[in-house]
C-alpha cells in the first residue's frame, strides 16, 4: 500500500511518541513525508545536525570520511593512518575500491599503514615519529607518488604539527606529502571528513603539475569526479564515456593516482557522480581553472540515457550522434534484463537509508525494475542534497534524516517493505526480521552497479535477494501448515 | 562576514554558496548589475540579505568573496 502525505506525516507522529518530550521534539524536525513539489529543504527538513545523545545513529566519523572515502581509493599514495592502530586496521580494504596494478608495488590502498601510537607518544607528541615513517616508507616503497598523513582523534587533542612535519619531509623525499586534519571528533558525521580531504587535495594536491606544459590536451577530456569505482563502478562507467568518443583523462578517487589528479585541469569537464563527498573540489576546479562540472547519474537505463545526453549536449554533435548511437545500442540489452527481471519485481516496494547520495540516485534503478520507493533516507546528507531528493521520490513517501536504529526499525514493522536497501549495521537487524536486504554501500561483495553493464548486475542482485527460497523458511513447518494440509494428513 | 561562492547556474541564475556551511542560495535581487558597478545589497531567494563591496566591472564568475551580513 502506498501512503499519502497525512498518513506518512501520523505515521511519524506515532513512532515519535515513545521519546521523552525534546528528544522527539528535535528528531521530528529530521523527518516528513515527500511533496515533490518544493523546491526548497531548508524549511522542512533539518539535516547534517549533531546526533542526539543516547539514540543509535548509522553515522562515522571525519577520518572515515577522508581515509575511508575520499583519500582511501587512490591507488598511489601511501594513507598513514597516524595515531592508534585501530582506526586504519578496521577500516582497511572493506569498501572493495577496487584498482588495477600490483599490491605493495605500485598500489597501496589494501595495506594499513599506521603510526601506532602508544601511551609515550600521546605524551611526548608524535611529530618525530611520523618523519622517521614517511622516510621508511620512501625507502619500502620506491613507486608510491605521495603520502597522506590521516589524523585520528589524538593528533588533534595532543595538538602535533602534522602541517610542519608534511613539508618538511615532502622536501626530504621529493613526492607529495599531504596532511589531513580530519580527527575523529570534528564536525556531526562523515561528511565533514569529505570536507577536510577535499580541502587538503585543494591545497597540497591539485596544483603540483601547473607549470608543466607537457600534457597534451584534446577538446574531448573529462574528468570522472565523485566515483569510488566500489567493485569497479568507475570502469563501467568510464567504458561509456570512451565510447561516446570521449576521453577521460582522471578518476577521482576510484582507482585514481596523482599524477592523474594534476593533470585534471586540462578537462574540458568535470563530471560529479557523487555530489555530496566532490562537489567540494569541483566547484573550486571551476572557480580556479575555468572548468564547468555537471551532476550525472548513471544508474538504471533511464538514468543513464538521461546522462549520456545531458553530458554529450555540452560537446559537438559527433558526440551527440555518439551518445545516441551508443544508448541505441544497449537499449534492447536493457530491455532484454528489464524483460526478465520486472515480472519477478514487479511492484516490491523499497526503503532506503544510505549515505549521501544512493537514496535518491538509484531510485531511477528501481523504477525501471518496476519497483517502488517508499521511503529513502540519508546517514549525512546536506540541505541542498534534500533538494535534489523531493523531485526524484513519489508523493508521500517517508524521508527520515540520520534515522536513529528504532526509528528504522520502527518504520520498516509498520510500512513492511519488500526490500530494504541500506549498511551492514543494519543488514542482520532486518534478516532477523524476515526482510530481503541489500547492502548499498559496497554492493554486497557484488557491482559494479553503475553503467549499463552494471544495471545488468543490479537487477539479477535484486532477484536474487527477493526471491531468494529462504524468506519462505521463517515459519516452522507446523506453523505454516494450512488447515487443508492437517486435515489430508488426518 | 562569510566566505562565499558567487557562480551563475545552468538555469543562468545566481548562485550564492557558503562554502563552510554547505548552504546554497539563489541570489533574487542585486542592487548593482551593470558594467560601471556590480554588487552592492543583494538578497537571496531565503529572505536574508547580504553586502557585497561592489566591483568596478562585472567579475569572471565563479568567484569567492567575503560579504557582510545585513
Amino acid at each position: 500500500m502506498t501512503m499519502n502525505r497525512q498518513e506518512t506525516e501520523q505515521l511519524i507522529q506515532e513512532v515519535l511518541e515513545v521519546y521523552p518530550e525534546a528528544t522527539g521534539k528535535q528528531r521530528a524536525k529530521h523527518l516528513m513525508a515527500n511533496d515533490p513539489s518544493l523546491e526548497k529543504s531548508n524549511k522542512c527538513i533539518v539535516a547534517n545536525k549533531k546526533a542526539l545523545p543516547g539514540v543509535m545513529t548509522a553515522r562515522g566519523c571525519a577520518y572515515a570520511g577522508a581515509k575511508g572515502v575520499v583519500w582511501g581509493p587512490v591507488k598511489d599514495v601511501l594513507n598513514i593512518s597516524h595515531g592508534p592502530v585501530g582506526c586504519g586496521q578496521f577500516s582497511r580494504a572493506g569498501r572493495r575500491n577496487y584498482v588495477t596494478g600490483h599490491s605493495g608495488v605500485n598500489v597501496f590502498n589494501d595495506i594499513n599503514f599506521t603510526s601506532d601510537f602508544q601511551e609515550k607518544d600521546v605524551v611526548f607528541g608524535g611529530d618525530k615519529k611520523l618523519a622517521k615513517i614517511i622516510s621508511e616508507l620512501d625507502t619500502l616503497f620506491p613507486l608510491a607518488k605521495g603520502v597522506t598523513i590521516q589524523s585520528e582523534c589524538p593528533i588533534g587533542l595532543i595538538g602535533d604539527d602534522i602541517e610542519a612535519v608534511a613539508k618538511k619531509s615532502a622536501r626530504d623525499i621529493g613526492k607529495v606529502v599531504v596532511p589531513v586534519r580530519c580527527e575523529g571528533f570534528r564536525g556531526v558525521s562523515q561528511s565533514l571528513g569529505h570536507h577536510v580531504a577535499n580541502d587538503s587535495l585543494r591545497d597540497w594536491v591539485l596544483h603540483g603539475r601547473d607549470d608543466d606544459p607537457g600534457f597534451e590536451a584534446t577538446p574531448y577530456d573529462v574528468a570522472i569526479t565523485g566515483d569510488y569505482n566500489i567493485g569497479g563502478d568507475a570502469w563501467s562507467s568510464r567504458v561509456l564515456l570512451e565510447e561516446m568518443g570521449l576521453r577521460v583523462i582522471a578518476q577521482w578517487s576510484g582507482d585514481g593516482s596523482i599524477p592523474e589528479m594534476q593533470i585534471t585541469r586540462h578537462a574540458k569537464l568535470n563530471l560529479l557522480h557523487c555530489y555530496r563527498s566532490m562537489n567540494y573540489i569541483s566547484r573550486h576546479m571551476e572557480e580556479k581553472y575555468g572548468m564547468p562540472w555537471m551532476e550525472y547519474n548513471f544508474f538504471g537505463p533511464t538514468k543513464i540515457a538521461e546522462s549520456l545526453r545531458k553530458i554529450a549536449a555540452f560537446f559537438d554533435g559527433a558526440i551527440q550522434e555518439n551518445a545516441e548511437r551508443v544508448i541505441a545500442k544497449y537499449q534492447p540489452i536493457m530491455d532484454a534484463i528489464i524483460a526478465k527481471y520486472r515480472p519477478r519485481l514487479e511492484g516490491k516496494r523499497v526503503m532506503l537509508f544510505v549515505g549521501g547520495l544512493r537514496p535518491r540516485h538509484v531510485i531511477g534503478a528501481y523504477e525501471d525494475l518496476g519497483m517502488e520507493v517508499i521511503g529513502a533516507g540519508y546517514e549525512f546528507a546536506h540541505n541542498d542534497d534534500y533538494d535534489r531528493t523531493f523531485k526524484e521520490l513519489q508523493d508521500g513517501a517517508l524521508i527520515y534524516d540520520d534515522a536513529t536504529s528504532f526509528e528504522l526499525e520502527s518504520f520498516v514493522e509498520r510500512l513492511k517493505p519488500d526490500l530494504i536497501g541500506s549498511g551492514i549495521k543494519e543488514k542482520y537487524v532486518f534478516h532477523k526480521m524476515g526482510i530481503p536486504f541489500r547492502q548499498m554501500h559496497s554492493w554486497d561483495y557484488s557491482g559494479p552497479y553503475h553503467g549499463y553493464d552494471g544495471f545488468a548486475i543490479f537487477a539479477r542482485d535484486m532477484d536474487m535477494t527477493l526471491n531468494n527460497p529462504c524468506w519462505q523458511k521463517l515459519k516452522a513447518p507446523w506453523q505454516r501448515a494450512s488447515a487443508e494440509t492437517i486435515q489430508a494428513a488426518a | 562576514m562569510p566566505n562565499v561562492m558567487l557562480r551563475n547556474n545552468a538555469a543562468g541564475q545566481l548562485v550564492f554558496y557558503v562554502t563552510k556551511k554547505d548552504h546554497e542560495e539563489t541570489v533574487v535581487a542585486l542592487e548593482h548589475a551593470g558594467p560601471g558597478a556590480w554588487g552592492g545589497e543583494m538578497e537571496l531567494a531565503d529572505g536574508s540579505r547580504f553586502y557585497l563591496e561592489p566591483f568596478d566591472q562585472p567579475p569572471k564568475l565563479p568567484l569567492t568573496v567575503r560579504v557582510k551580513r545585513l
